[in-house]
């Protein structure tokens, strides 16, 4: 039974902060389509873990839906084309990152036609065993929607040992500005409780609680209303509290259940999904198509008409500012994703991907750029909000100085980097990101030393293979000294056994090795006046040259892939 | 008194025993010092320090014979590790073994790989892989980036190529410090 009245008991978790919320903004208007481009810019890397693979060339025609590339590796999700059009590029684009990098995307122009690729949608889910459904929701390129992009169908395998007792759907949306959970909560409600039908089927789980925040009281009723008289299913209305949002605390907050250090939810027996998530996962089974476009919140004090959008992937976000009438002038800093954990962007040309839930173009004044950082005074504010109740001054203090492994004694790893520390701080220290810094470095030296111990131990092997084949020639030359005096009393016997005959064809080779290496070196002389000769260009081809091939050049094996899932761990982004 | 000196030589006699004999038992196999120099350095194995590997300069520094800041790709961290493991002065990088460039991995370009096998022979790490006459080329996890596959090669076909940063290996920097004035802009 559905319960939206009736009272139940709820947890708190430590600290917290409530920052100025900054949502009604974005939710005056309803949600619209956002305009089709005339490109759309698809990077390969969209999610947590591997890139995906182009499967299309330079030219092709791509219909909406198709898959474009596939994913690599388990850690990995497909992408598809958002619409239909023609593939014009397939080069490094710049991506929304912190890092401001370049990487390989796909990029499409779109014909306007949006044909859909021919698709198939699966009937009866409840009689589809659960792991065909899991391959179904990783073949339609579904990934966590909160932020944190870990590809969903992972999170929908049972662990073997631990029964699912809890599902939880966060429609939570913590974070200040963002507002597209909400906005989807609002209008569309019915396809968050199917997506949460196919979840609890997948997993089997004993009972499932969609989690909102009460500063969203229409979406709360309006998810109340589609979920009335659904067994087993609960809607949760929780005080608003920033970082409520991040899967640990919202676990803890439900159940009463904190999650392990360096654990995760499942450990105890929960699942934790955002609700733009399960709309996704409603749309994959129900109408058998991908995901290829979501939600975006587009705010800041620099757009006139702030509300959410319904946009293709690959958009880029300057189409979406100027559907939204901003001030381009105005914009001091564009970021994606919240103001606590979003990230500054530097260009407005990046497209939207997987994980963008907002774009905030921030005035000046909005920011509060102008406050100078100053020293820690010890005050302790930082420790009073922490949800993990660490020590962030601690933290701060180890990470600045570069002692990474006292950082790591003080729990560093167990920081969800929800900037609460960084929000009180009556010093305006960038606490978070001596933290992001700190980890980073601690990850490059665990891989260095494992590349160093792996080179340790391939360099001590072939000292002792060298070793090993030297003592093997000595003996060799041993023992063909051995029998020449032997062999002057040979002729007498002339039945040679079959020691003598293996010995002899042991000379044999020998020599004929020794005429091979005189043989190659004459060669390698031969290739090293051929290579001069070719890299001076003035020589022209003799019969000589020629009567040597060089050696054909053969499939290389260099492109070997390193398909290491970054932080596969890292997907308890606040939402 | 002659039963305390009994007494004394009976005790002398049995620890000497016991000393003997945890002598024999638990001797400790190499030096624990030169493990410890060891699993600070890079494992490049370039020689750059002069010294034919890791191993035998971790050697030389145990014995005094080097010093700890002759490993160019170990760079700044490992002269610090090392200063600290052996509780000495961090010095700078001696500029006569050469200066830190970024990490690199050898490539083979297969068009001009006459397939000598000079470079396999060199590779400290086993990381090329081919045979005589057949083309080669690297392993690139494997490659430590130490150059020594360039001088045998009688082509120059072999470039040392910067390994590149993409979103799996980038990292976040360190926070840019405060400007040093501006407590003084606050007070003012």
């Amino acid at each position: 039974m559905s319960s939206c009245n009736t009272p139940e008991k709820r947890w708190k978790f430590h600290g917290g902060v409530h920052p100025e919320q900054n949502k009604r903004q974005s939710t005056v208007e309803p949600s619209a389509q956002a305009r089709m481009p005339e490109k759309l810019i698809l990077p390969l890397h969209q999610h947590i873990g591997a890139a995906a693979e182009a499967i299309v060339e330079v030219g092709d025609r791509v219909l909406k839906g198709q898959k474009i590339a596939s994913a690599d590796g388990y850690v990995s999700a497909p992408i598809h084309a958002p619409t239909s059009g023609k593939v014009i590029d397939i080069s490094e684009y710049p991506i929304p990152h912190p890092s401001g990098l370049r990487a390989l995307s796909i990029v499409i122009e779109t014909d306007g036609r949006d044909e859909w690729v021919e698709y198939k949608s699966t009937q009866d889910y409840t009689r589809t065993n659960p792991s065909h459904l899991r391959n179904i929701i990783r073949e339609a390129g579904v990934v966590g929607l909160g932020g944190a992009g870990f590809p969903s169908f992972i999170k929908l395998n049972p662990s073997s040992q631990k029964k699912i007792k809890t599902l939880i759907l966060n429609g939570v949306e913590c974070e200040p500005y963002i507002t597209c959970d909400d906005m989807l909560m609002r209008e569309d409600p019915h396809s968050i409780i199917e997506g949460t039908h196919i979840m609890r089927h997948a997993l089997q789980a004993e009972e499932c609680v969609i989690a909102i925040e009460d500063n969203k009281p229409q979406a709360y009723e309006s998810v109340c209303k589609a979920a009335e008289g659904i067994k087993g299913l609960r809607v949760a209305l929780v005080p608003t509290r920033y970082p409520q949002g991040s899967e640990k605390q919202l676990v803890q907050v439900i159940t009463g259940k904190e999650v392990p250090s360096n654990g995760l939810a499942i450990n105890i027996g929960v699942v934790c999904h955002n609700v733009s998530t399960a709309a996704a996962i409603y749309r994959a089974i129900h109408l058998g198509q991908p995901l290829i476009s979501r939600m975006v919140t587009v705010t800041g004090a620099a757009v006139k008409r702030p509300r959410n959008l319904e946009v293709l992937f690959g958009t880029p976000i300057e189409a979406l500012l100027q559907q939204c009438s901003v001030e381009s002038e105005q914009i001091e800093r564009l970021v994606m994703g919240g103001p606590m954990m979003g990230f500054a962007l530097h260009d407005t040309s990046l497209p939207v991907i997987k994980t963008t839930n907002c774009i905030i173009a921030a005035t000046r004044k909005e920011l509060g750029l102008d406050q100078p950082v100053m020293p820690c005074i010890r005050c302790g504010a930082c420790a009073d909000v922490c949800p993990v109740k660490l020590l962030p001054q601690q933290l701060y203090w180890h990470a600045r100085a570069k002692e990474l492994d006292k950082a790591q004694e003080y729990d560093l790893f167990d920081c969800i980097e929800c900037g609460c520390c960084s929000y009180v701080c009556p010093s305006h220290i960038p606490l978070v990101q001596f933290y992001r810094f700190a980890k980073g470095a601690i990850w490059t030296q665990e891989q260095e030393q494992k590349k160093s111990d792996q080179a340790r131990e391939r360099h001590e092997f072939r000292l002792m293979r060298v070793e090993r084949e030297k003592l093997a020639r000595e003996a060799k030359r041993a023992k063909k000294k051995a029998p020449k005096p032997k062999k002057a009393a040979a002729p007498k016997a002339p039945a040679v056994d079959g020691a003598k005959m293996a010995e002899k064809m042991r000379d044999e080779a020998m020599n004929q090795r020794d005429s091979a290496v005189n043989a190659r070196k004459a060669e390698i002389q031969a290739a090293v006046a051929r290579v001069k000769a070719k890299k001076e260009g003035a020589a022209p081809k003799s019969d000589e040259a020629t009567s040597i091939t060089p050696a054909a050049p053969q499939k290389s094996g260099i492109d070997k892939k390193d398909d290491s899932p970054a932080a596969s761990d890292n997907n308890e982004q606040v939402q | 008194m002659l039963t305390s000196i009994l007494a004394l030589s009976a005790l002398a006699l049995v620890f000497g025993l016991i000393l003997g004999f945890a002598a024999i038992c638990f001797k400790v196999e190499g030096d624990p010092l030169v493990e410890q120099i060891d699993a600070q350095l890079p494992q490049t194995q370039c020689g750059q320090c002069g010294f034919p590997g890791c191993r035998p300069y971790a050697e030389a520094i145990a014995s005094g014979d080097a010093e700890i800041n002759q490993c160019p790709p170990g760079g700044e961290a490992t002269i610090h590790a090392l200063a600290d493991l052996l509780d000495r002065e961090p010095l700078p990088l001696n500029p006569e073994n050469g200066e830190v460039k970024p990490k690199t991995v050898a490539f083979i370009d297969e068009q001009t790989c006459i397939g000598c096998t000079l470079c396999i022979q060199a590779c400290p790490v086993d990381a090329i892989l081919g045979a005589a006459k057949q083309m080669h080329t690297i392993i690139e996890s494997e490659c430590t980036g130490c150059d020594l596959c360039l001088p045998p090669c009688p082509v120059d076909c072999i470039e040392m190529i910067e390994i590149k940063e993409d979103m799996l290996t980038w990292k976040w920097p360190y926070p840019p410090e405060p400007a040093p004035d501006s407590r003084q802009e606050v007070s003012a």
